[in-house]
């Protein structure tokens, strides 16, 4: 299992395409942070202008690497999907474009354990991609803007979270979005299966993810109990949960306090019932499939 | 010698189509087995079948003595295969590919064991070569390196040689008959090209329309009675004419021009002194009876003459 692994990673390691996902990531990141960097006073007015009035805020210290941090994974985990996808969704397609698929399962490996194999290395892919993500935008948004507590905006105000209580969240959003991305990286993988070219699957990930997220941000009461809450892109964006935290009596920040765990635990549990359902769908029907390319 | 695979009543239908039916046959030890049939015939549905790539809808498969369904990995660990157009890693190298398809098939991988493989069929200097950069013959050539790196028993090669030019065709004909004389492999080989299963097979299968039509030695599938003969000489009109007043009337067959006679090999020579008996100047006697003419006769038997002529 161990070598067959290796082998898939190294298949995807020397494809070209997928270094894309590493160049776009780095290039967003870096664009942020230097506009930030050049003017990042007049960002921070913007966004606190509505709020300058009812809190005092420092905006020298505002504007450190753990606010940049929140603000890119909020740019980024918008657009990461599409570069799972590209990874995701070539995965059994694009063996079956180039004729290689019959040569995998004329091999003595079941097709059970050639899926699992597959989407292990779509998995880790993934996790590549975040560990990366995680790397330029938390560790180089610190080297460069330092650290300090961290704003958080939400629609009602903003929250100021003690610097020594931030880290903690960090790992678990991004821990949180391997989970969410890995959701899209397991329909990418479905869809994979039943097309013999790449784009297809791509393509319809990236579309099915745009419009069940138009379904999950739609205010329409009709959908709030029905169909939002088994969408799996309404918990996409559970990863900020883990920065929305409690107040005492006093109006004070509980540190390591979370605001809502039930809607973090109703995430993880969602997505990860989608990706074994995705995975599940994927591999009984490609144990069923003739392979014809 | 002992049979190798044993196919008993194999069937597959796509929807309402019947792709193959009912076809039963049996590969020997040693054997190079030539999978005979037109484009559309079953051939690749069939070969499929054999590695699993497609499940048969009744019928059974045994691969030394054991059945396929049951016994999938053991026996997928003595099979190589070819099949079609071998694409493989196109950003990889040759190495790199061999190396992969090596690992899957459970062997111990080493340097050298990939090295003398690519040596086998000539792609030692283009080892670490991109295989986007191959044609279409050495693409051919490491699949065949492919298929053999874990030293299987038998190898499968599905249209070996579709999109080779005629000196990659003799080159996997050389091939195919080294793996067999000298390594000791049992070939299974599907073409369209008759003349290559007439070269390389010892016994082979005519398949049409998913239906076995004939299953034997080719030696003695080739019936020397039913030889086609095409004589060419300076009057066809009028050497026909003579002929047909002759004792060779029965046998003489025109068409377009040529004149063609159905008659036994062995009565070349005595047509050859009647023919300068009868006057009759001649240029050429060609007897032309070959796997083509057998097979055209089983799959469309009307076409059997004709198909000269054209």
């Amino acid at each position: 299992m161990w070598k067959l692994l290796q082998i898939e990673l190294f298949k995807i390691s020397r494809r070209p395409r997928t270094y894309i996902a590493f160049v776009a990531i780095a290039a967003i990141v870096f664009l942020i942070q230097f506009a930030l960097k050049a003017d990042g006073k007049s960002y921070i007015d913007l966004i606190t202008r509505d709020i300058e009035e009812s809190f005092i805020i420092d905006k020298e210290k505002a504007l450190n690497g753990y606010f940049i941090c929140f603000l890119l994974l909020n740019t980024l985990l918008v657009q990461v999907p599409v570069l799972v996808a590209l990874i995701a969704g070539d995965s059994i397609s694009g063996e079956a474009n180039m004729g290689t698929l019959r040569l995998l399962v004329s091999k003595p490996i079941s097709r059970t354990q050639l899926m699992l194999i597959k989407f292990l290395a779509c998995f880790l892919f993934t996790v590549a991609l975040l560990i990366w993500m995680a790397i330029l935008a938390l560790f180089g948004s610190m080297l460069i803007f330092g650290t300090d507590n961290m704003m958080v905006l939400k629609s009602t105000g903003a929250t100021i979270i003690e610097r020594g209580d931030v880290f903690w969240r960090y790992l678990a959003a991004f821990g949180y979005a391997i989970l969410a991305l890995t959701t899209v990286a397991a329909l990418a993988f479905l869809l994979s299966v039943f097309a013999e070219n790449s784009i297809g699957p791509i393509v319809a990930t990236v579309c099915i993810v745009i419009v069940l997220t138009i379904l999950s941000n739609l205010n329409v009461p009709m959908f709030d109990k029905t169909i939002r809450p088994w969408l799996f892109t309404t918990y996409m964006v559970g990863w900020k949960g883990f920065f929305y935290i409690n107040y005492n009596d006093d109006g004070q920040t509980i540190t390591g306090s979370v605001e809502n765990w039930h809607a973090i635990k109703r995430g993880i549990f969602l997505l990860t019932g989608h990706i074994i359902l995705f995975v599940g769908i994927a591999i009984w029907v490609f144990r069923k499939r003739d392979i014809l390319s | 010698m002992a049979p190798i695979i044993e196919v008993n009543q194999l069937c597959k239908n796509f929807k309402e189509l019947t792709a193959v039916s009912n076809l039963s046959f049996t590969v020997n030890e040693g054997d190079v087995y030539g999978f005979l049939g037109q484009n559309g015939a079953g051939k690749s549905t069939s070969i499929r079948m054999l590695l699993t790539l497609i499940a048969p809808t009744s019928g059974s498969i045994n691969f030394f003595g054991k059945n396929l369904k049951n016994h999938r990995h053991e026996i997928l660990r003595q099979v190589g295969a070819v099949i079609e157009r071998p694409d493989l890693y196109k950003y990889l190298s040759a190495y790199d590919n061999l190396s992969i398809f090596a690992k899957m098939s459970e062997i111990k991988v080493s340097k050298s064991l990939i090295m003398n493989q690519l040596q086998m069929v000539d792609l030692a200097d283009r080892a670490h070569s991109k295989v986007r950069t191959f044609s279409q013959g050495m693409k051919q050539r490491l699949g065949i390196a492919i298929s053999l790196i874990h030293n299987p028993k038998v190898i499968i090669l599905d249209e070996p040689t579709n999109g080779l030019d005629p000196q990659g065709i003799a080159d996997m004909r050389n091939l195919i008959l080294k793996l067999s004389r000298e390594m000791g492999k049992t070939v299974v080989i599907s073409s369209h090209l008759l003349s290559e299963i007439e070269l390389v097979a010892n016994r082979m299968l005519i398949i049409h329309k998913g239906k076995k039509m004939a299953e034997g030695v080719v030696s003695e599938l080739l019936d020397p009675s039913k030889t086609i003969v095409q004589i060419e000489t300076l009057n066809n009109n009028e050497a026909k004419g003579k002929l047909l007043l002759s004792k060779w009337a029965e046998f003489v067959q025109q068409n377009n021009g040529l004149l063609l006679l159905q008659m036994n090999k062995g009565d070349i020579p005595q047509l050859t002194i009647d023919l300068v008996a009868m006057n009759i100047p001649v240029l050429s006697i060609q007897p032309r009876h070959s796997l083509e003419d057998y097979f055209i006769s089983l799959t469309n038997p009307n076409a059997h003459v004709e198909a000269f002529a054209n």
